[in-house]
């Protein structure tokens, strides 16, 4: 096993990194910025392997030799890059500090780190939401949505037909981290119920 | 199969009318206050005298009608008669599901078989229920339980409990017709449902369907299939009853939500979903075309399987012949 994973990433991906690909990592590899925080978040971190056995395992020991917590994988197996490459991406939740770490060990294990530390939005979902929306303060709804861990909101339509003073209606497109659309929703219902709201929600993973 | 049918409403009634068709003798009907048993056993004065076994269909039917009784005997009479599978139509009731439940287990208690549409006793006391059955000779089927003519249960029985990892749909057709009609003409609820009252497709007091009850007793049925199918020892099931059902209903979806769905492509149907571990009625946004969005008073069951992918039947999941094909079905399966 340790063999696979010192040798096998190291020859057939350092010539990928030499080959000097834009690295937005460099100026990006602590989302967190300054922040003292110690708290683990998640990160999305962007490889590129060579289409041969064992290279993503290799590329995961890493991360979890680091302490970080491997949350998903999307292993991108038909689409290639140029040169032939497959692209993965990975989210792990980890703290500012074992993320550094971890991209770091990454890059010494000869992975290609293609991008690091900036969030994805990998999960899209649309969900509607109705009651007294303006009495109870859109915009702080929506803010609130935003500033859940695990949804941005991308889109938002409201309809009122009756006046702001009536019940209306909005669709919102949210945008959700990678696995992460359950606890997107389950945030949202939480909100809805304390502002007496209602939430018509997507029959999610079902290509009905 | 010699059947007693309980119950004469719609579903009863219809019962009746079509056993012969299915090869089946009707020898008793109840309804709450009357009851007519066949050959002599009980009240069916001025019987014909002929060797038939079975009460006369129509002569039952045109009694109910007319008088808004079955017979003269005592309902009693029909539960005591002669019969091989007792049909239980009465109309769903809640929390201890009676007097459904005493009707299904004094057959039971007889070593005869129960078919149910009656969703009361399989939704609220389905262990009671086994626990009965495990001391008779006689079986349950309840296919009339859920989606009407739609052969759900008896699919995921075919499939296996144990490889259905979940079933979800559309089972409330009057809910349906309601955010269908809602969405074609922008119309809002309350017009709709006036509408659907006039069309006798809501009752007059339409709670039972459009807060998501009875859709959520479907679910809770499945549950307990999936639940009690998918393991060998009955006391390592999970008992789901309506308690257990995160359930709302649509009475409140304003129709300007459903333009805003119909302008992306979605649209809204109350939807059902049950597994093994959980049973939850939401009204959802689905794709505007897509699978779910079944119209008007259609039900779909779609079922997802671990090694047959998804199963998706549809058709009609209320009335009279449709129900009672699905309870003659279920008398079939016990020959």
């Amino acid at each position: 096993m340790s063999d696979r994973r010192d040798g096998a990433p190291e020859t057939a991906l350092d010539a990928e990194g030499a080959a000097g690909e834009p690295d937005p990592a460099d100026s990006g590899a602590s989302p967190d910025g300054g922040h003292a925080s110690t708290a683990p978040s998640t990160h999305t971190v962007r490889l590129e392997l060579v289409d041969e056995p064992g290279q993503l395992l290799a590329a995961l020991h890493p991360i979890a030799d680091n302490g970080g917590n491997l949350l998903s994988i999307y292993h991108e197996r038909g689409n290639k890059t140029p040169r032939g490459r497959i692209p993965v991406e990975v989210d792990f939740e980890a703290t500012p500090e074992r993320f550094e770490e971890i991209v770091d060990a990454l890059r010494s294990e000869g992975v290609n780190v293609m991008q690091a530390g900036t969030e994805r939005y990998a999960e899209e979902v649309t969900i509607l939401l109705f009651g007294h929306l303006i009495d109870t303060d859109l915009s702080d709804t929506l803010s609130r949505i935003e500033a859940c861990e695990s949804a941005s909101v991308a889109d938002v339509s409201l309809a009122a037909p009756q006046g702001t003073e009536e019940v209306s209606s909005a669709r919102l497109r949210l945008e959700a981290r990678a696995g992460e659309t359950d606890a997107a929703l389950a945030a949202v219902r939480e909100l809805a119920d304390e502002k007496e709201l209602r939430v018509v929600e997507p029959l999610t993973g079902v290509d009905a | 199969m010699r059947l007693a049918v309980i119950g004469a409403g719609a579903v009863g009634r219809s019962v009746v009318e079509l056993a012969g068709e299915y090869g089946h003798e009707v020898v008793a009907v109840a309804d709450s206050s009357s009851a007519t048993v066949a050959d002599g056993t009980g009240g069916r004065a001025g019987a014909g005298g002929d060797d038939a076994i079975g009460v006369d269909p129509d002569a039952v039917v045109a009694r109910k009608a007319e008088r808004g009784i079955v017979g003269d005997a005592d309902p009693d009479d029909a539960l005591s008669a002669d019969y091989d599978v007792l049909v239980e139509a009465t109309p769903t009731t809640l929390g201890d599901a009676e007097p459904g439940f005493t009707h299904v287990t004094a057959a039971l208690e007889r070593d005869r078989h129960a078919v149910l549409a009656n969703k009361g006793p399989v939704a609220e006391r389905f262990g009671d229920l086994r626990a009965a059955v495990d001391d008779s000779d006689g079986e349950i089927r309840f296919e009339a339980t859920v989606g009407g003519a739609i052969p759900a249960v008896s699919t995921v029985e075919d499939i296996e409990p144990g490889h259905v990892t979940a079933v979800r749909g559309v089972l409330n057709g009057t809910a349906n017709f309601i955010l269908t009609r809602m969405a074609a003409e922008g119309l809002d609820y309350d017009h709709v449902l006036a509408e659907a009252q006039d069309l006798g497709v809501a009752e007059a007091d339409p709670s039972f369907d459009v807060d998501g009850t009875d859709a959520a007793l479907k679910c809770v049925i499945l549950a307990n299939v999936l639940s009690f199918g998918a393991v060998d020892d009955p006391a390592d099931a999970r008992e789901f009853t309506l308690a257990d059902a995160d359930v709302s209903g649509i009475r409140d979806v304003p129709g300007s939500a459903l333009r805003l769905a119909a302008e992306d492509g979605r649209t809204v149907r109350l939807i059902g979903e049950a597994t093994g571990e959980t049973v939850r009625v939401a009204p959802r946004l689905v794709p505007e075309n897509g699978t779910l969005a079944v119209s008007g008073t259609q039900n779909i069951v779609q079922i997802e399987t671990s090694h047959a992918g998804r199963l998706n039947i549809s058709g009609r999941g209320a009335g009279g012949p449709e129900t009672a094909s699905a309870v003659l079905g279920d008398v079939g399966r016990l020959e």
